[in-house]
């Protein structure tokens, strides 16, 4: 029993379960899920789809925080890869078609990968700093994609790309099979290389892991490249997810959204361990929660304190400080009994 | 019958605008200035231009862009306008900046959106004793003193929002239908107006709006606040949502949970951009109100009143159009935005 609660992930597994158990009691049939014109239908279902994008996302934060640095830009980088594959698609003389809708995701991601490629030059070679190395995209990022799409918000009818984000394949939506490919792939690659240990180890010290013989400007390469490609995905399918490119608001504070992720999954911001599984509940509690607003019907006005207080709840439970002194106020209050009948 | 009326009226109004935009681009071919401009509002000098300054909230949605496009293509040096425009990529603080840089150039008008209602008091206060005047256009400032500006060019909000409500009650009410709101950016006017006006026209119906969340103007949050609520009832008879954006992320929920939209749920919403105009003309939506975002053509009248000293009205509201299905059938093919 001990050892349960005393794993990593034990007390962000009980906010997701606490979260879904308040949501069936407004909704009792809320973790239903019913076969609707061949593919599955439900709140879970809708959970998974929606969490694609974020997914993706944090995957790539995830691995970029391990090193100790952070990406800012990714919303940026999903709002140009939606521009750039929406305004592609329109100015094609033949929408619909498969070849189109893939050269499209082919460049969207092409960008997406040079962006990322961009964001490690500046970290891994000028040596400036994460945080302002991707505040330079993240703000010049969204004007990029505003230039595509000359300010307006591009819409296309293509249902090849709408299958992308709105899509199912064997019953299971297209958007979460791509973002769990994605996540099982990476996760093969850091667990079962010695890639995720080369890249803790970068986050530990970068400094001693060269010396060891750790290609750290290598690897601080590739993760930031990674989080641009992931995000240039998730840009895809968010874009597709309502078939408009929305330079203004697709991807805006998505960010944000990703490093919580990552933060309630239990990787630290100081670089070193991370947790790919954590990360990965960290998105279902974020994701959770924006649904979790709309069924228990908490009024707009006190939806931003409403979500704070389920962040600060999780945060604190995971500290291992207040952990501590909950455990030795228990031990203490134990204790007590024995004292007095001696 | 009224609504045929003020479509005549506005569709008028519109011929006339196109007209004098013609009659102005074809006399661009002019060699000097000069010449050009038989216009009689130009009352100072006749060919002098007049300097305005205007201070645009962003680029955040495609009204706001036909917005823009209307401005530009109307206060032209054709037209007897010098525009100098400036985006406040939705912060006071860069509008703000950007009027007291007109004020220092001494433009002769300054007109501006403002982002947000209140704070203006100061920088007008500066341009008021520069002897600048003001108009604003679209949204509102909240101030005491209302000699701080000129005009108001703008769409009434919560007129919008009746003129929504008052076709739901006719079209439904005595089913007993139940409606699901789905509201713009928390705390914002248009927001807040267009909820108190709907609510005011289906008073007395048997209308019911059992549900009410915010999804920020934009498609994706309408896709998903709409989602949530198709999880938690079974009953929703109708959608009313604040934008055309949202109520087009709405019908992509409703397509996703093995529903027809604007049959097996009906959809009303706001604005008239293009797309929520296709989906009108398509059927997927059954009614929009009109926000017109053309605002350029009353801005360039009233700025030449106002140089020209004649008194102008403090509040001019534009007129509003209403479209079911077949009249967005008739409109499509001629709408500029």
């Amino acid at each position: 029993m001990r050892e349960i609660t005393r794993h990593a992930l034990f007390w962000p597994v009980v906010a997701l379960v606490a979260l879904l158990a308040a949501n069936t009691i407004y909704r009792p049939d809320f973790l239903g899920v019913t076969i609707l014109n061949g593919h599955l239908f439900g709140a879970p279902v809708d959970i998974l789809r929606n969490a694609a994008p974020l997914m993706l996302v944090a995957l790539g934060m995830t691995l970029v925080i391990a090193t100790r640095g952070i990406d800012l830009s990714v919303g940026a980088v999903v709002a140009i890869a939606g521009a750039l594959s929406l305004s592609f698609i329109a100015t094609s003389p033949n929408p619909g078609s498969v070849s189109t809708v893939l050269l499209a995701i082919a460049i969207a991601l092409g960008v997406s990968l040079v962006l990322g490629v961009w964001n490690g030059f500046l970290v891994s070679v000028v040596g400036i700093q994460p945080i302002i190395a991707t505040l330079i995209l993240m703000t010049a990022g969204r004007g990029i994609a505003m230039l595509i799409t000359e300010g307006q918000i591009t819409t296309v009818t293509s249902p090849a790309f709408k299958t992308l984000g709105s899509g199912f394949w064997l019953g299971v939506p297209v958007a979460t099979l791509v973002a769990g490919s994605v996540f099982v792939l990476v996760a093969l690659l850091v667990r079962r290389t010695a890639l995720g240990m080369l890249v803790e180890s970068v986050g530990i010290n970068p400094a001693a892991s060269r010396l060891a013989g750790v290609k750290a400007r290598t690897i601080v390469w590739t993760v930031f490249a990674l989080s641009g490609l992931f995000s240039g995905l998730a840009g895809l399918i968010l874009a597709s997810n309502v078939m408009a490119a929305d330079a203004n608001n697709a991807g805006l504070f998505i960010e944000l959204d990703a490093i919580l992720a990552v933060v309630i999954g239990g990787t630290s911001l100081q670089g070193g361990k991370f947790s790919l599984s954590g990360t990965f509940v960290g998105v279902l509690i974020i994701t959770t929660l924006t649904l979790t607003v709309t069924i228990v019907g908490i009024s707009p006005l006190v939806t931003p304190l409403f979500k704070a207080l389920v962040v600060i709840a999780v945060t604190l439970l995971q500290s291992p400080r207040i952990r501590e002194s909950f455990a030795a106020r228990a031990r203490r209050r134990a204790a007590r009994p024995e004292e007095v009948s001696v | 019958m009224a609504r045929k009326m003020m479509r005549g009226t506005v569709a008028a109004l519109s011929a006339t605008a196109l007209l004098a935009l013609g009659a102005c681009s074809s006399e661009q071919a002019a060699p000097s200035t000069d010449t050009s401009n038989g216009d009689e509002q130009m009352a100072e000098g006749g060919d002098e231009l007049i300097s305005i300054g205007f201070s645009q909230v962003g680029a955040e949605s495609g009204w706001r862009a036909a917005n823009t496009q209307s401005i530009q293509d109307t206060l032209t040096e054709e037209n007897g306008f010098d525009l100098n425009f400036s985006d406040a990529q939705q912060k006071q603080e860069n509008q703000i900046q950007a009027i007291s840089s007109y004020i220092a150039q001494g433009v002769d008008v300054i007109a501006f959106s403002p982002v947000v209602e209140t704070g203006w008091d100061p920088i007008l206060q500066e341009a008021k004793a520069a002897g600048i005047p003001v108009i604003l256009t679209d949204r509102a400032v909240d101030s005491d003193d209302d000699t701080l500006y000129e005009s108001f060019i703008g769409s009434d909000f919560v007129l919008e929002g009746e003129m929504a409500g008052e076709w739901a009650a006719e079209q439904y009410d005595g089913e007993g239908f139940k409606v699901v709101e789905l509201q713009g950016t928390t705390g914002s006017a248009p927001a807040i107006d267009r909820q108190q006006g709907f609510a005011d026209a289906i008073a007395g119906s048997d209308l019911e709006v059992i549900d009410s969340q915010t999804g920020n103007f934009t498609r994706t949050e309408g896709k998903q606040v709409m989602e949530g609520f198709l999880q938690k009832h079974d009953d929703i008879d109708v959608v009313f949502a604040h934008n055309d954006d949202m109520g087009l992320g709405a019908i992509e929920a409703i397509e996703a949970a093995g529903m027809v939209p604007g049959e097996d749920i009906q959809i009303i919403t706001i604005d008239a951009v293009k797309d929520g105009m296709q989906a009108l003309a398509d059927g997927k939506i059954n009614y929009i109100v009109e926000c017109n975002p053309l605002l350029g053509p009353d801005l360039a009248e009233i700025a030449k009143a106002v140089i020209a000293g004649e008194p102008v009205e403090k509040r001019i509201v534009v007129e509003d159009e209403a479209f079911d299905q077949e009249a967005a059938i008739a409109a499509l093919p001629d709408r500029q935005y």
